[in-house]
């Protein structure tokens, strides 16, 4: 299933937060969407997902979902969003819930999720009792337990120091490598941009509109940490936003 | 580096204190440093018996109270005023409190309402009580529901208005129905202020409960202390005084226990 945002802009009261925004999504790919603070990212991420809507422009999904899809466009929060009165288990267990799913069959992909987030040994645990990136995996987990469509990233790894975030990059390579999935990334971080994405969609400050596209071609499986392509990369698209990103600093926030 | 110089002062610790800990015993020495001190106080002559019944003839007031069967006689009343009227209350409490907190036009209709009963002194309703719900137990499980609903209603409109949004919007993006939503996060949310409002609620039926029993009751704490208050039989008056205290030590203990096995999750 692909996503195909068509003309997207919108407005929250006088200011204009995004203009004319036209994008696709292809399926099994992962597209990173990078630009300056406040250039709308994360709101372009709750269009995508439903949660909000634009004032003008619509997304689209293209095909129909894979089959045993429970949630097609699902999404991993930067704070992790687990509820706290909730077990590693039970938490996963929530998004299941509500389909009617029997038992075992609940059971089934609970333990298969948790495995391949090794996390099979701390089904029991609450959140609290976490670190950062471990509670990350399970938001993970608990995405990939509804078999989605398109997975929609906020900052994933935001919240999560420069070591586990390494960590955990590593994890969603394996994990796409193995069974690739479609996934949109919202992203502030130009190195994980270029490491987890296949097009890097970098949008200007506000208004956010489309600056440029660039395609990554090398396979996810081969870019490593210091890799000097992606480090040019990196440095390209830092000096696509580096005078925005100054601009976007400076600016008075509109509340 | 090796070798400290003259000028060298070791650093102050300032970062203690304003992180309460638990001390053992401290709450119960507080009470018994008080009650010695009364106790040598009224012995001494320096506090008249007017002023303060000696703590050891409460204590025997008490004992005689016992024995004759007349504690369980007054008790058993006012406990089950107690249990029917904050039941009714508090159930009726939380479950408008939930709405308001889930529904705007309740929200805009029932808050100000709530805001206009707050104040109200629910003893002064009383005859009204009386006329509504008969001169019987149904005034007093009136009188003491009410007192609980009001405050039990603000904390709990207030504990799901706390609930974490994301944790929401995260449920909406899973597509759980409404009905789950409610149920497995905006309850469990909120539970913590429910829980932290009801120890006020079952503060303030304790004392309704006293109100309650100033109309009409033969038996009851309440019932009890008014007519050793009439008579000024400080010994009994105190006596029923302590048994509220202790009441209200137990129901705070109850909740404590309950918010100790319903919120290990709270970190």
């Amino acid at each position: 299933m692909d996503i195909r945002l068509s003309g997207i802009s919108h407005s929250y009261g006088e200011v204009e937060v995004m203009r004319d925004i036209t994008l696709d999504v292809p399926s099994g790919r992962i597209v990173c969407i990078v630009g300056p603070s406040g250039c709308g990212k994360s709101t372009l991420l709750r269009f995508i997902g439903g949660l909000e809507r634009p004032d003008r422009g619509e997304v689209l999904q293209l095909g129909a979902p894979p089959t045993g899809c429970l949630n097609p466009l699902t999404y991993v929060f930067q704070d992790f969003a687990l509820l706290p009165w909730r077990s590693v288990a039970g938490n996963i267990a929530l998004v299941l819930e509500d389909h009617g799913l029997p038992r075992a069959q609940m059971d089934e992909i609970i333990q298969d999720v948790l495995a391949r987030t090794k996390l099979s040994d701390f089904a029991q645990a609450l959140p609290k009792q976490l670190s950062g990136g471990m509670k990350q995996r399970v938001a993970i987990a608990r995405a990939m337990a509804v078999n989605p469509a398109v997975m929609l990233m906020d900052e994933p790894l935001s919240a999560l120091d420069s070591q586990t975030r390494e960590l955990l990059m590593d994890d969603l390579i394996g994990l796409w490598t193995r069974t690739p999935f479609t996934a949109v990334y919202v992203t502030h971080n130009l190195a994980e941009a270029v490491r987890l994405g296949h097009s890097i969609v970098v949008l200007s400050r506000r208004p956010g509109q489309i600056r440029e596209v660039v395609h990554l071609d090398m396979p996810l499986a081969e870019r490593g940490l210091g890799d000097p392509d992606l480090d040019r990369k990196q440095q390209y698209l830092w000096a696509l936003m580096r005078d925005e990103a100054r601009a976007a600093d400076a600016e008075l926030i509109h509340v | 580096m090796s070798e400290a110089p003259d000028t060298a002062r070791r650093v102050a610790f300032r970062g203690g204190g304003f992180a309460p800990t638990p001390r053992r015993f401290v709450g119960a020495a507080v009470f018994i440093l008080l009650i010695v001190l009364a106790e040598i106080g009224t012995r001494t002559g320096v506090i008249s018996p007017l002023t303060l019944p000696k703590p050891s003839d409460v204590l025997a007031t008490f004992g005689d109270l016992y024995r004759s069967g007349l504690l369980w006689k007054h008790l058993g009343p006012s406990l089950s005023r107690l249990a029917v009227g904050a039941t009714l209350g508090v159930s009726l409490g939380i479950s408008v409190g939930i709405l308001i907190g889930l529904f705007s036009y309740i929200r805009a209709g029932l808050v100000p309402l709530v805001a206009a009963l707050f104040p109200i002194p629910k003893i002064a309703l009383l005859p009204l009580f009386v006329i509504w719900f008969g001169i019987d137990e149904g005034s007093k499980y009136a009188l003491i529901a009410f007192g609980t609903f009001t405050p039990t209603v603000v904390a709990t409109y207030g504990a799901v208005d706390n609930v974490d949004r994301t944790l929401i919007r995260m449920g909406q993006s899973f597509g759980l129905s409404w009905v789950s939503i409610v149920r497995k996060i905006v309850l469990p949310g909120a539970m913590p202020g429910i829980l932290s409002g009801l120890r006020i609620s079952l503060a303030i039926a304790i004392i309704l409960l006293v109100a309650a029993e100033m109309l009409g009751a033969e038996y009851g704490i309440g019932a009890y202390i008014l007519e050793a208050g009439a008579l000024y039989d400080l010994e009994r008056l105190f006596a029923g005084v302590v048994i509220l205290s202790v009441l209200g030590v137990l129901v705070s203990m109850a909740i404590g226990l309950i918010e100790r096995r319903l919120l290990v999750w709270r970190v």
